[in-house]
């Protein structure tokens, strides 16, 4: 047997999140992830998926970044790096955006809040956000704002599933029903008067998303708490490993696959979070004059697979002949939905709706076909 | 966790338990755990050969795809279907779960194979613990 996930040989040691030991004391599997040593799955990989969809998960996703703009030109700063428009955010509101190079292909994919009219802060990914804070700083020197890098001093844990309410209500007095879709507040947590509540997340699920002080104490505390006021709803820690399957399930793109320095914005499907019209933006002439020459050349687009087995990422995309057209972002099991799904970049003339193709897999070509997106949309709430 | 003593054992983590010419293959303990939820298995067809150190098919976790070695040459003769809608049995008793019985042409070859012991002893290595 040969192994081809991906084994630890940092040559220099790998980051931790405060979390680090108690994953290893829950049994974590750990991986390196971008340089971090993180946990990939603890009880198992189809478990967490399935808590998630069905009662409650927790993620340690500490090793995100965050980057907070400060000053009188603080929302000038982030209209030129950001291509959603953020002078549509009222406070506390979050909207996901991405930076963007001259070329109009992605530095990285971002949510933007803002908590005041002079104040926003940017949480970015973990293998991007030293690039990222150059890119910002390097792009918004001319204006009267303060670029910060706060990445190391919180911590943030993701809450996730239908009954993630429930449990954070057991240790906040904030009202959080009141807190809609992408919107945030700052409020008491586990005790802590300065924590950050957003009601976003990358799993398809309803969720919050908190930030608390990094120190190994307080942040250990804060997650034995979450575990503790989850038991009665069978809440479970869930690694990247799940993080990545309900990601994929809810065609959520992830920085290295579906969007890259190589890929554009309208062949990526994230148009309707670019806003051309509004004031110039790095990359706006390049996504305007690809739209004038007639639009992208090729589609991301998801496929179903109908034939037994698993096209997964970089495998490439094929006729049903066998003619190599197009290549898979991301391709996985889908835990929940019990069939095997991909994110795949295609020439436009093949992706169309029920359009009947191939993957590549080891050799043989295996059929599959375009279907809708998202893969999964979670159920209406009761009311 | 035991390994069973009556089995043999390849450097690419498959156990062989032999009886008589005929030999059942799976995958250790480790390699389950290593692998996380099995989910596919692809498996030869009865009557295909299979050539010691060579690959005879793979094992599919949700994260990854790990390829199959067979420790002997010899015949397929028998194919576990329960793997096709249940390949799970291999991470709940993988030292249970027989992916193929084969059939051996050259049983010396099973000789060079490891003991539980050296098994033990090479993940032990590998892990660094």
């Amino acid at each position: 047997m040969s192994s081809s996930s991906a084994a630890s040989t940092a040559s220099s040691p790998l980051r931790k999140t405060p979390l680090n030991a108690a994953h290893r004391q829950l049994g974590a599997k750990m991986v390196d992830f971008g340089g971090w040593d993180m946990p990939v799955e603890y009880s198992g990989l189809i478990a967490e998926h399935m808590a998630v969809r069905t009662r409650v998960g927790l993620f340690d996703v500490s090793h995100m970044g965050e980057i907070q703009l400060r000053g009188p030109e603080a929302l000038d700063a982030v209209q030129l790096v950001s291509m959603n428009d953020a002078s549509k955010l009222s406070e506390g509101q979050a909207q996901y955006s991405a930076l963007l190079t001259p070329e109009g292909t992605f530095v990285d994919d971002i949510l933007v809040y803002k908590f005041s009219p002079n104040d926003y802060l940017l949480v970015v990914n973990a293998g991007t956000q030293i690039k990222d804070f150059s890119w910002i700083k390097k792009h918004t020197q001319r204006f009267h704002c303060h670029v910060s890098d706060y990445s190391n001093y919180y911590s943030q844990f993701a809450i996730q599933g239908p009954r993630a309410l429930e449990v954070l209500k057991k240790l906040t007095s904030v009202n959080l029903e009141a807190i809609k879709n992408y919107r945030s507040v700052w409020g008491q947590v586990c005790g802590l008067h300065n924590t950050l509540i957003s009601r976003t997340g990358y799993t398809g699920e309803d969720g919050f998303e908190i930030y608390v002080p990094s120190d190994e104490a307080t942040s250990t505390r804060v997650w034995n708490e979450i575990l503790e006021a989850g038991r009665e709803f069978d809440i479970l820690p869930c690694g990247l490993g799940a993080r990545n399957t309900l990601r994929l399930e809810a065609s959520m793109p992830l920085y290295g696959h579906e969007i890259t320095e190589e890929t554009n914005v309208l062949e990526a499907g994230l148009g309707r979070f670019c806003k051309l019209e509004k004031t110039a933006f790095l990359g706006q002439e390049a996504l305007l004059k690809l739209q004038q020459e007639g639009g992208p050349r090729r589609q991301l687009i998801g496929l179903e697979m109908t034939e037994r087995g698993i096209g997964r990422d970089g495998y490439p995309v094929c006729t049903v002949e066998g003619e190599e057209i197009g290549i898979v972002t991301s391709g996985s099991p889908a835990p929940f939905l019990k069939k095997n799904i991909a994110l795949a970049y295609v020439p436009l003339a093949y992706s169309q709706l029920d359009t009947e193709l191939a993957v590549k897999i080891r050799g043989q070509n295996v059929r599959a076909r375009v279907v809708n997106q998202p893969f999964y949309r979670r159920p209406k709430q009761q009311s | 966790m035991a390994y069973p003593t009556s089995y043999r054992y390849t450097r690419e983590h498959e156990w062989i338990q032999i009886d008589g010419i005929v030999g059942s293959i799976g995958i250790t303990n480790y390699a389950q755990d290593s692998l996380g939820d099995i989910v596919f298995v692809d498996a030869p067809k009865v009557g295909d050969s299979v050539e010691a150190g060579k690959v005879f098919g793979s094992v599919e976790s949700v994260k990854a795809v790990s390829d199959l070695y067979s420790p002997v040459s010899g015949m397929v003769t028998a194919v576990n279907e329960e793997l096709v809608t249940a390949p799970e049995k291999i991470n709940k008793a993988a030292h249970d779960a027989w992916i193929i019985k084969v059939q051996m042409t050259k049983p010396a070859e099973a000789d060079s194979l490891l003991s539980a012991e050296d098994y033990e002893k090479f993940i032990s290595e590998e892990t660094g613990d």
